[in-house]
């Protein structure tokens, strides 16, 4: 397709080109299912770039950094948007993304960043949430509020495998973030807690609706889609005392982009008020940068700094492996 | 006939190298790209035990609990039966996730047995496990499996059990002399098929598995592509399944051959030595059981569907539109396969079970990335590896049947000089309708639930339905998914319903 | 002519050598004790049986490489010789066209040859609906279009009632002198044999003899055929 671009390009050069330029951002399937944020912002976009805004979707985030693995330089992507921090080491190692050269403020309280600040050269964040146990209050009275008391109790979790999921590896960095060395331990305590790991979030999340679990592992945003899409205030996520696992969802522009100038266009539009006022109630995350009408009613206040556990994205790949055979081990006895 | 036997025909030779090259290709390509093939840990042994495994148990329950039922069902007749044998084979259609809700809805947590047990004061029982796994692989495989014996049990003709009768046997001594060889030669054909189906479980196992310990190869296959991206490794877990699961579906060949699973399903043979109260109790105790294990599950995934219809976004009519069209396109294109390989390639045809359809998309995707963009090629990509992966059933289906057809009337083609498209046009195609039909209307089921989900060849433009119900399922919206889920089974059904139907209109015999 | 050249015919343990000619327009039977190899003689005139040594010639051209269908001869097999999902006329027609394409002057001669066998008003039935008498009618009317020089025929009215079955050998010379063509008929029953051929095959021990007239063969059998006959 490219080399037919290029060769139209020689073709027609010197005469003003009438096609309008095609900007490719590659993201996950959700984001650009029809119940997503994906159309909304693609027509916000279109509305101000004079282009053709087209979305590609491709399963969820770590499949979207396989699927340019595989692409490689060859890629047709000029943006990549839905990798989170648990990806962008490994991303950044492809050597396939461009510096975005830009000192965005942001409202993204990262553990390990000044406030406001964004250090990352290649990825901007378009928006985060934690990850944290789901629960139904009108079912559980009392949820646990630390890994220990979940251990303890007989409160039944469901939770998604860190080998097929993003927030099931997420959950596996949490636990060794606070546990190091004791992490297989904590495992240990927690597998009789577990009912059952489920290759992806659906599964897990429908096996709780279902009644099969207490408890599941999903967002702290989760209860403000029941709250505000089925008025149902009887969902609610346990906020835990030592903190909750931070997922930052972030974009960035491909090195060998043929539409450099669009594509930096677009990461601006990313953190423009357009695109983070579709965030919340379409994509349930908090958005990176507060919209100046603020959060909808119904969804709660972010955790603050302190209260988020996040492994830097540099150590992630090392710790993964380690974690993941603990994991394995703990949970296979 | 000497000419007929031996030469390798051009639509056979075509077909074999269309499935080869949507077999065996991208996984080529996949090992090209990785350079080398990974090496085996002690995690993957232990994924490799828990595989075979639970496909062991798997395949010997479903199996084993079958006899009964297609015996119970050879020998009745009763009003329902051709509906009840239809329904039966529902479970076998269904997506993964809506036949796993509707198996919880009986047996998890909060399900029917729990929720009664705990009323009597009983311990719960936990479906969570190897026992998990395995139920729901024998609520998916049971119907198929009482399909291929209840065929072996109809090619038994009602003269021999007439002569049994005339003879005075008892019910003992008709199962030793005649009901026993049959099931020795269909039997061990029908557990391999499953045992192969259950080798590449990826989602069952682990979700109702339990956790890591229920890790089977395939999931291995997945976490090598998306999350470690070790091609070599994926490669290597592949080659180890399509291992496993060639042998086992050649050893199936080599076994026995069961007679298909398409025709004849209306007939009953009387049998007099069954018509004593004891066998008319037990036959009707194993088809209620069967009837209860498999249809309550789906009652329960109707109910639940039922209410997520109304809530349900107009796209879902969109995607059904597109699952459809796919379902046709993809069952034209398995028929025109099975039609050429029936005869002696059934062998090839196995090829689309024994390979992880991870390793076709990736593998596919490398081979035409360089060339054109794949989403240009994401209809007629997912449309051939749909048919490449519901094969295997068709060519089950209508082998045995052309087999028979070569042996009975190939010598007075032969003298009259039927050959090529008119031994089709006016042999095959219509000596063969029923299993014909029947095998396209499993493939259309089988298409419409869409088994050859490519995701890297999904098109921005368009998403089939069983995509539409998992992207509801990802926006919280698991009401409308499951509405989805049930409009998925409907039209699955309609589609097999009236493939199969339309074979049965004209009797000629 | 139909010549066996040094034909031996070889299928696991049992052997077969066949050394003689059948001049055409000849009607002959083929005898012997059952699994001597009577219809594996007739399989390898069709096609189905290749020989291991030997030729065998139409016309003193060797056959040996032609399809079944493509021999100049037409079969009626023990049974399955009309296929059952096709109409009687469909049936005959096959043997004018494979492909059943077939022009007004030959459906008409589809009609002719059924009228001729008395099926004139059985075309559209399908053949499970016909006695046996009328299914060999309907074969037999195929023979008819199919005009080859040459009609084999492997026990064809074994199932049929003695009056029938003299019924239908009488059609079978009738339709022979019609095409002209040479009758090749195994037969298990002397009495078929003298009624129908004027001369016969012994089909025994491992040897097809050369034909001899049926009067002489009956009157004085040789010892495998005496065993058979029962005698």
């Amino acid at each position: 397709m490219r080399h037919l671009a290029f060769a139209a390009g020689i073709f027609l050069a010197g005469q003003a080109l009438a096609e309008t330029p095609v900007l490719k951002v590659y993201t996950y399937d959700s984001f650009v299912s029809d119940w997503g944020p994906g159309p909304v912002i693609e027509k916000r976009f279109e509305e101000v770039c004079d282009c053709d805004l087209q979305f590609v979707g491709a399963g969820d985030g770590a499949a979207l950094l396989a699927r340019l693995k595989l692409e490689g330089k060859r890629t047709d992507a000029d943006v990549v948007l839905g990798l989170d921090t648990s990806l962008t080491a490994q991303a950044a190692e492809t050597g396939l993304f461009a510096p975005h050269g830009k000192t965005p403020k942001v409202d993204v309280p990262t553990p390990y960043e000044e406030a406001g600040a964004w250090s990352d050269p290649l990825f901007l964040p378009y928006d985060y949430g934690y990850l944290a146990f789901v629960y139904d209050k009108t079912k559980l009275s009392e949820a646990p509020k630390t890994f220990e008391e979940l251990a303890a109790s007989d409160v039944k979790i469901v939770i998604q495998d860190p080998r097929s999921s993003t927030p099931g590896l997420g959950l596996l960095l949490w636990v060794k973030a606070q546990y190091g060395d004791q992490a297989e331990a904590m495992w240990g305590t927690l597998s009789d807690n577990i009912v059952t790991v489920t290759p992806g979030w659906s599964e897990a999340y429908g096996l709780f609706l279902e009644g099969e679990a207490d408890m599941v592992l999903s967002y702290t945003t989760s209860p403000a889609y029941h709250r505000i899409a089925e008025k149902d205030d009887s969902k609610a996520a346990a906020v835990f005392e030592q903190g909750n696992y931070m997922q930052i969802e972030v974009a960035g522009k491909l090195a060998g982009t043929d539409q450099p100038e669009l594509a930096d266009r677009f990461l601006d539009f990313m953190l423009s008020d357009a695109f983070q006022s579709a965030i919340p109630e379409l994509n349930w995350m908090y958005p990176a940068v507060t919209p100046k009408d603020g959060l909808p009613s119904g969804f709660d206040a972010p955790l603050i700094s302190d209260h988020a556990v996040l492994i830097e994205p540099a150590k992630v790949p090392a710790m993964r492996a380690e974690a993941l055979s603990e994991w394995q081990t703990a949970l296979s006895r | 006939m000497a000419n007929r036997a031996f030469k390798i025909k051009p639509a056979e030779g075509i077909s074999a190298a269309f499935v080869a090259a949507f077999v065996l290709v991208p996984l080529a390509a996949v090992i090209w790209r990785a350079g080398t093939l990974g090496g085996f840990s002690a995690a993957d042994w232990a994924a490799l035990r828990f595989t075979v495994g639970q496909a062991l148990l798997s395949a010997s329950l479903s199996v084993i609990l079958a006899v009964p039922v297609a015996k119970a069902l050879a020998r009745r007749n009763f009003r329902g039966r051709r509906m009840l044998i239809t329904l039966l084979g529902a479970p076998f259609i269904l997506p993964v996730i809506v036949a796993v809700l509707g198996i919880l809805a009986v047996f998890g947590r909060s399900g029917l047995v729990n929720t009664a047990l705990d009323a009597l004061g009983l311990p719960e029982i936990s479906i969570y496990g190897l026992q998990g796994v395995v139920l729901a692989h024998v609520f998916f495989n049971l119907p198929l499996a009482t399909r291929m014996i209840l065929q072996g049990w109809q090619a038994i003709p009602g003269e021999r059990f007439r002569l049994a009768a005339s003879l005075g046997m008892r019910p003992r001594q008709v199962s030793r002399v005649l009901e026993w060889p049959m099931l020795r030669a269909v039997v061990p054909g029908a557990w391999m098929v499953i045992f192969v189906l259950c080798l590449s479980s990826f989602a069952v196992a682990l979700t109702l598995g339990g956790g890591p310990r229920a890790t089977t190869l395939e999931l291995g296959i997945y976490q090598a592509f998306r999350y470690d991206f070790d091609l070599g490794r994926a490669a290597m877990l592949a080659v180890v399944q399509l291992g496993l699961a060639g042998g086992a579906a050649l050893v199936a060949l080599w076994v026995s051959v069961p007679s298909g699973f398409g025709a004849g399903l209306d007939r009953v043979v009387r049998r007099y030595e069954a018509e004593t109260v004891l066998a008319r109790v037990g036959d009707g105790l194993a088809i209620f059981a069967a009837a209860v294990f498999l249809l309550i599950p789906l009652g329960l995934v109707i109910l639940n569907g039922i209410r997520g219809l109304s809530v349900m976004p107009s796209q879902v009519w969109e995607a059904l539109g597109v699952s459809l069209l796919l379902a046709l396109c993809a069952t034209a294109l398995t028929m025109v396969l099975a039609l050429a390989l029936a005869r002696r390639g059934e062998a090839v045809g196995y090829l689309g079970l024994a390979i992880s359809p991870m390793v076709i998309g990736t593998g596919l995707f490398l081979l035409v990335n360089p060339v054109i963009s794949p989403m240009a090629l994401a209809f007629p990509v997912t449309v051939a590896v749909n048919a490449v992966m519901a094969l295997p059933f068709a060519v089950r289906v209508i082998g045995p049947e052309m087999r028979a057809l070569e042996a009975d009337w190939g010598r007075l083609g032969a003298v009259l000089n039927i050959r090529g498209w008119a031994w089709l046009r006016w042999v095959v195609l219509l000596r063969l309708r029923k299993s014909l039909s029947f095998a396209a209307g499993l493939s259309a089921a089988l298409a419409m639930g869409d088994l050859g989900v490519v995701a890297l060849f999904a098109s921005p433009d368009w998403a089939t339905l069983p995509l539409q119900m998992y992207r509801l399922m990802g926006a919280y919206q698991m009401q409308a998914a499951a509405g989805a889920g049930l409009l998925l089974l409907m039209s699955s059904l309609f589609l097999f319903w009236i493939f199969d139907r339309g074979g049965r209109g004209d009797v000629d015999v | 002519m139909l010549t066996f050249e040094c034909v031996l015919i070889r299928q696991e343990a049992f052997e077969l050598v066949a050394d003689f000619s059948i001049t055409p327009g000849a009607r002959v039977a083929v005898i012997g004790p059952s699994g001597a190899g009577k219809s594996t003689l007739i399989n390898a005139i069709a096609g189905f049986v290749e020989p291991v040594a030997g030729r065998i010639l139409w016309k003193d051209r060797d056959i040996g490489a032609n399809r079944p269908g493509d021999r100049p001869i037409a079969l009626i097999f023990q049974d399955n010789n009309l296929f059952p999902h096709l109409s009687v006329a469909q049936n005959v027609g096959l043997g004018i066209d494979p492909g059943l394409k077939l022009s007004q002057a030959q459906r008409a001669r589809v009609s002719w040859a059924l009228e001729r066998v008395g099926m004139a008003d059985m075309e559209d039935r399908k053949p499970g609906s016909l006695s046996g008498g009328q299914q060999s009618r309907a074969a037999l009317a195929r023979v008819l279009v199919q005009d080859k020089p040459l009609i084999l025929l492997d026990e064809p009215f074994a199932a049929l009632g003695p009056a029938l079955k003299v019924e239908m050998l009488d059609l079978l010379t009738e339709v022979a002198d019609e095409t002209g063509a040479a009758v090749l008929m195994v037969s298990h029953d002397p009495t078929d044999a003298a009624r129908f051929a004027q001369s016969a095959i012994l089909v025994a021990e491992g040897r097809a003899e050369a034909p001899v007239p049926v009067q002489e063969l009956l009157e004085n059998p040789p010892d495998a055929l005496r065993a058979y006959l029962g005698d």
